[in-house]
């Protein structure tokens, strides 16, 4: 594999007729091209949602209504959530399979390269549809990002705008997987058998095929909504023999694999962080793989854990807290094998490893108040209320979101040549780190004693835990404009970077120069 | 991992993805506004469905095209297999979500709606299947399964056995048999879609059953509906391979483009089989 790469750079096949400018990046089918798209449309999103979180973290700053009405504040929530699921952590990791996946098996490209510019140039016309809802008579929908009928069931157009978006998402999500997939199963370089992979794409082939199974449930669920609001079916309508608790069903059981569509890949970053900066092989890989597929076959079987309070038979409680408690045992195999791997390593703490370090600490306390509200009689003292707003953002945020930028510092010398600045990335990693503890870890305390989410005011007892709250969310918003700054930076002047980055890394595309040419692998490189 | 002599095939720039998105755009917003009662809005969604078979025709031309110029070589024709059977799975999780709706409607939540706590609200409330909810009493008859529902399955059935006899026609070469195959199985195609329209006309007007005739209606007019689309589509899609074909498309070692329309033409076989089975019969 050394050779392979020093005479397939250049793109000098001049075949076909080429765009330049904008039309470069509209009509791309190359999945570094691509890639970039995904990154640089999944920070801008990140931003706009981070936006109407501040709006949320405004209102809450102090008892009683200050800026907005509650229908408004309504509004910010829901499209926080849907903004940063569907428009900011999905895209972003989808941005680093393109990137990463090819040049990590020895592929030339991805396998479905006109469709791949295709799912992510649905992406722009969705996000206008969900902002310009916003603007629309009755403003954007405020149902919840869960879209709960029967308040979905009766909103003004914001919600078919909200319903439309998801449809166009979910294909290009759709797409999108097929093709990682297809490229993962057929277009390995020789000698690359699944076992050899890289965990990165391991954990890219399993959420793919959840993605695949699941988004298509989505667009049923939403295409009922909108058959109950315009055309008089009664899906969700116990007058004609349908139940509203029926929607919650089939949107958990897209729901529940959804979120570990968006914390798998996250991952399988950390898995290739971790060793690189132990200098030491993944401890326990193949129980990595088994334990990745284990949490994506359990995934389907605990819905009904998000709706413990609505009624159900005790034997399905039951059922559904044992299979949630179930999912503790392989994501406990991750962080001990993590753990293991950095055990009597040589470590170092770059920029990566600090947030790969950062990710297992804070997601674990995520995972175990997930254990919290598995149990079912604390579930239901705590369902909606900030305690469970605690735990998903110390899943999405310290684990989705730290891990992208674990992955962000790891890979962009690679992808740009650059080197990015090191003191910077370490700023960043730590007010980051503080101030998501700052803005969350009370939240607990307020939940528990009793404060529920999507309220625009609250009881004076919250009053000190909610402004701590804001306050540090406030910095964790400032503080990501530093991690635009050292992009930005890293991108214009960064000092000329190896191409093999890190003295630990294992992988072929650190056999690969620093940037790497526009088609790589053209000449598969063999594994041995 | 196949024939790695020959280089891998990827598409140069493409104008059909983003006019496809335009498309999207297009019959999303005018849908939006045209249900909200902005009459344009109808003109902007016809608009975007035009370009969106403006892209189809398009894309499928270039398609077509690189594949019979001989670009494609072992490795894509495996790509396109995965890619197809994964568009498929895809598909099946569609009718998944609508089947466990009308099987959570059937099972759970009409028998609760008729229970003894809702006696109060519901006295008179029958929740024997099919039901249309306790709150609407317009008075509808269900749809029969052994009258055209059953032609109807014989009908797709038979299509499948005819898009199989063009297959073997075109691994033997015989494109006689090819073409008579393809054109009986549109044939057959459009003879259901006749009679479902035909089912869904004596529904209306015989019967009294409507999308809006509760949980039976809603769940018998989306499944049926969305198979019946399927149907069209599927229909299109043989179309445009007979088109292939007669132009002298295909080869027998050399022809996903039929396979993958045939997969997916059993596909909406099964489905249907399903449909027979939960929505007529049982």
């Amino acid at each position: 594999m050394d050779a392979a790469h020093a005479h397939n750079g250049h793109g000098h096949e001049a075949h076909g007729h080429h765009y330049t400018g904008i039309m470069r990046w509209i009509t791309t089918t190359n999945h570094k091209d691509i890639g970039t798209l995904y990154l640089v449309f999944s920070l801008t999103m990140f931003f706009v949602g981070g936006l109407l979180a501040m709006g949320i973290r405004l209102e809450l700053l102090q008892p009683g209504l200050q800026f907005w009405q509650p229908e408004f504040f309504n509004e910010l929530t829901t499209m926080h959530g849907l903004i940063m699921v569907f428009g900011a952590i999905m895209p972003a990791f989808v941005g680093f399979a393109n990137w990463q996946v090819p040049m990590m098996i020895g592929a030339p490209d991805m396998a479905f390269a006109r469709m791949n510019n295709w799912s992510f140039w649905l992406l722009p016309p969705a996000a206008t549809l969900l902002v310009v809802s916003f603007f629309v008579p009755g403003g954007a929908t405020a149902a919840g990002w869960t879209l709960y009928t029967p308040l979905s069931t009766q909103m003004g157009p914001g919600m078919d705008l909200a319903i439309f978006a998801l449809h166009i998402m979910g294909a290009a999500s759709i797409m999108g997987s097929i093709n990682i997939i297809t490229t993962i199963l057929n277009m390995r370089a020789p000698g690359m058998t699944l076992m050899k992979m890289p965990l990165f794409v391991w954990t890219w082939l399993i959420t793919a095929y959840l993605l695949i199974a699941i988004m298509p449930v989505l667009a049923g669920a939403v295409t009922m909504i909108l058959t109950d609001r315009h055309f008089g079916t009664n899906f969700f309508n116990a007058a004609g023999g349908g139940d509203p608790v029926l929607f919650q069903h089939v949107f958990w059981f897209f729901g529940h694999p959804e979120v570990y569509v968006m914390i798998l890949p996250g991952f399988g970053i950390v898995s290739q962080v971790v060793p690189t900066f132990s200098r030491k092989p993944l401890f326990g890989y193949s129980s990595m793989v088994y334990a990745t597929a284990s949490i994506a076959i359990l995934s389907f079987i605990v819905w009904a854990h998000h709706m413990f309070t609505v009624g159900m038979p005790a034997a399905a409680q039951l059922f559904f807290m044992y299979t949630t408690m179930l999912i503790a045992v392989p994501t406990g195999v991750k962080v001990f094998n993590w753990i293991a791997t950095m055990w009597k390593g040589s470590l170092t703490f770059e920029t990566p490893m600090l947030f790969a370090c950062g990710f297992i600490f804070v997601f674990s306390m995520g995972g175990f108040t997930g254990l919290v509200l598995a149990i079912v009689p604390v579930d239901i003292q705590l369902q909606d209320t900030y305690y469970v707003v605690a735990h998903f953002h110390y899943v999405l945020v310290a684990g989705s979101l730290f891990s992208l930028f674990a992955g962000v510092y790891y890979w962009m010398p690679k992808w740009t040549g650059h080197m990015y600045d090191e003191t910077l990335g370490k700023w960043h990693f730590w007010l980051s780190m503080i101030f998501f503890n700052v803005t969350f870890f009370p939240m607990h305390f307020a939940g528990l004693a009793g404060m529920p989410r999507r309220i625009p005011d609250y009881a004076l007892q919250f009053a000190d835990f909610n402004m701590i709250s804001s306050l540090g969310a406030f910095g964790f918003g400032l503080s990501q404009l530093i991690f635009v700054y050292v992009v930005v930076q890293c991108i214009r002047s960064g000092a000329k970077a190896a191409d093999k980055t890190w003295e630990g890394a294992e992988g072929l595309e650190w056999t690969l120069p620093s940037p790497p040419p526009y088609h790589t692998w053209e000449t598969p490189p063999v594994v041995k | 991992m196949l024939n790695q002599s020959a280089r891998y095939f990827i598409p140069d720039p493409s104008i059909w993805p983003i006019t496809g998105s335009t498309a999207l755009l297009c019959m999303a917003s005018g849908a939006a506004s045209w249900f909200n009662g902005w009459a344009p809005g109808k003109f902007v969604l016809l608009t975007g469905v035009a370009i969106f078979i403006y892209m189809l025709v398009g894309w499928f031309h270039t398609v077509a095209h690189e594949s019979e110029g001989g670009q494609y070589n072992k490795q894509v024709d495996v790509s396109f297999r995965w890619g197809m059977s994964w568009f498929i799975f895809s598909e099946v999780m569609f009718f998944g979500a609508f089947f466990g709706a009308l099987f959570y409607m059937r099972v759970l939540s009409v028998p609760w709606l008729g229970d003894l706590e809702h006696k109060l609200l519901w006295p008179d409330f029958n929740p024997a299947w099919p039901a249309a909810g306790p709150a609407l009493k317009d008075p509808f008859t269900p749809m029969a399964a052994w009258g055209i529902p059953a032609l109807n399955t014989f009908l797709l059935l038979s299509s499948g056995v005819t898009v199989t006899w063009a297959h073997w026609g075109l691994l033997k070469n015989n494109r006689q048999q090819l073409i008579w195959g393809l054109v009986f199985t549109i044939a057959l195609g459009l003879t259901f879609l006749g009679c479902q329209i035909y089912e869904y006309g004596h529904a209306y007007s015989d019967l009294n059953l409507k999308l809006t005739t509760g949980a039976y209606g809603a769940s018998f007019f989306m499944l049926t509906g969305f198979h019946g689309f399927h149907v069209t589509i599927g229909c299109v899609m043989l179309t445009s391979i007979l088109g292939r074909c007669l132009a002298g498309h295909f080869r027998p070692d050399h022809h996903f483009g039929f396979e993958g329309v045939a997969w997916y033409w059993h596909f909406v076989d099964v489905v249907w089989l399903l449909l027979f089975i939960f929505v007529y019969w049982l």
